[in-house]
């Protein structure tokens, strides 16, 4: 039968960022998917070799808009593992209260357009306004909205004062009947429950077979999370638990979703009952960096965030190398999208949450015995050029 | 005359398309944030369109990196005139921490012409209301 291709993207008005999907489809199901990157590519890994090492944290923020301090906290993490240090335990703290205040925005933002997705208007514009009083606490305690310049290598740049502990606390407190109102609307509707329940299923060997990370294995059934197995910042000093769902379909991963955001709460609450009336350092000066190597990495809200460092004593990294969770979820959609129909692929894509900022990369071809780099853009231009200069020499014409 | 006309019908209810060219997606998620209720634009009959040509406004965010410029130009050469141009945050107004990278072909006031810039990594959503705001002025 032949095969008809939908093209979604790379400007398409579902989606905030551009990128590129073509859906080949037989009749309504989906037979085959196919992905196509670079629209926001900015060779963050490139411009990261000409900074210093406290201006990376700056630049890698910028990796991703939702996911902003989750980059800068695993890079601190390299480093600090390349430098041998050790933060102040104030510091911690600090960094587990940024980190779990993100995942409640960002876990809140997927939640809305995921309704947005489905026709639910309502789930956007509910789950957006619960959003703000976070993204209030954020602009109190970081000074800004997003990007949020908290981390540096070897503590973080702002303390948290103690005045501002209540306030926090006050709006966690104000939030949490409507998170909790959210949640039961979200999960006892039976409409949700009939587009969502058994669509996009990833059973346990897909997600081992595909890698996938975060909220993705966590939904089905794949007990990892690196704030537990790798305990880092305040994660080791709290009590928590980590969600985990067995359905390994969109529901599963809505109710994870949902369900991190009150654990995130919980961790948040005990951070700032170890912050109260103390006083300590929130930082320590690591001025050389030794040369060698570091990997650190973080639980962002879409999975492992894994950074890697390489030093060479001077100021600059000479190689920094990123790998986002979005890459290892992304290609789990050869999975779950193939055999559904192309009215629920949307929820589907849309259901791992994939951050393409933050997964952007550009190919370039090298030859494997000289490791030389061929045919980028340059080279095709000079070989144009090299072609017109034969043809020219072959009608006689001669170069001024 | 007719541009006149054109301008005068401009004055209200301006329809937005967005565009993202390379950026970190938090300008993206901000322009988002002004729809939703507690900024709220729509109420000024402001709101998002699916099609560049429907649009009065085109909103520019991100660095326009090389896989982008050529599009951009198409979009902009697809919108219907008078239409503006808003360039939203850092990036897409000086190229802001991306500005050595070699996958850069930006700022976008390089790629076309801008009429008003918003600056700010990313700019509030006040920030933004704020630049539509005088751009409705100077339409007036």
């Amino acid at each position: 039968m032949k095969k008809v291709i939908v093209p979604i993207g790379p400007y398409h008005p579902l989606l905030e960022e551009p990128e590129y999907f073509a859906l080949y489809c037989d009749g309504e199901l989906v037979v085959d998917v196919e992905w196509m990157a670079g629209y926001n590519h900015r060779g963050i890994e490139k411009i990261s070799e000409s900074k210093h090492w406290d201006q990376v944290t700056f630049l890698i923020e910028r990796i991703c808009g939702i996911c902003s301090t989750s980059h800068p906290i695993a890079y601190c993490n390299a480093v600090e593992d390349l430098a041998k240090v050790e933060i102040p335990e104030r510091a911690k703290y600090i960094r587990s209260i940024v980190g779990e205040l993100e995942r409640i925005h960002s876990h809140l933002l997927w939640v809305g357009l995921a309704g947005h997705f489905l026709g639910y208007n309502t789930v956007f514009m509910w789950a957006w306004k619960y959003r703000e009083p976070i993204l209030d606490i954020m602009e109190m305690v970081t000074g800004n909205r997003n990007h949020y310049a908290m981390m540096k290598v070897g503590g973080v740049r702002r303390d948290i004062e103690d005045a501002d502990i209540p306030i926090i606390r006050k709006i966690l407190e104000q939030l949490k009947p409507k998170l909790e109102m959210l949640t039961g609307a979200v999960l006892d509707d039976p409409v949700l429950a009939a587009r969502l329940k058994g669509v996009g299923v990833l059973t346990a060997q897909d997600i081992k077979e595909y890698g996938a990370l975060g909220p993705v294995a966590r939904a089905s059934g794949v007990d990892i999370d690196v704030r537990r197995d790798s305990p880092h910042a305040a994660y080791g000093l709290v009590e928590w638990k980590v969600i985990t769902c067995k359905e390994g379909d969109v529901f599963a991963k809505a109710v994870v979703r949902l369900l991190e955001c009150f654990e995130s709460i919980k961790i948040i609450e005990q951070c700032l009952d170890n912050l109260k009336g103390k006083k300590g350092e929130i930082s320590i000066d690591v001025r050389n960096i030794p040369p060698g190597e570091g990997i650190g990495h973080y639980e962002a809200p879409r999975g492992e965030c894994f950074h890697y460092v390489r030093s060479d004593g001077t100021s600059r990294p000479l190689r920094h190398k990123i790998r986002a969770p979005s890459f290892m979820n992304i290609p789990t959609f050869k999975a779950s999208c193939i055999g559904e129909t192309v009215a629920d692929v949307t929820i589907i894509l849309a259901g791992v949450d994939p951050c393409y900022c933050c997964t952007e990369r550009s190919a370039v071809a090298y030859d494997v015995s000289t490791r030389k780099k061929i045919l980028d853009g340059s080279d095709l231009i000079k070989l144009s050029h090299e072609k017109t200069g034969k043809i020219r020499k072959q009608f006689g014409i001669k170069d001024k | 005359m007719v541009l006149d006309l054109k301008k005068k019908a401009l004055k209200k209810s301006l329809f937005v398309f967005h565009l993202s060219t390379g950026s970190c997606n938090n300008c993206d998620i901000e322009i988002l944030d002004c729809l939703t209720p507690r900024f709220d634009i729509e109420r000024f009959g402001m709101t998002l369109v699916g099609s560049i040509r429907h649009a009065d406004v085109l909103l520019i965010t991100g660095i326009g990196n090389i896989k982008n410029a050529g599009r951009i130009k198409k979009l902009y050469h697809q919108m219907p005139k008078p239409g503006f141009v808003v360039a939203i945050g850092a990036c897409a107004c000086t190229g802001g921490i991306f500005r050595e990278g070699y996958n850069m072909a930006g700022p976008i006031d390089r790629i076309i012409p801008v009429d008003v810039y918003i600056p700010g990594c990313p700019p509030k959503p006040e920030a933004m209301i704020s630049g539509i705001v005088r751009l409705l002025n100077r339409i007036k």
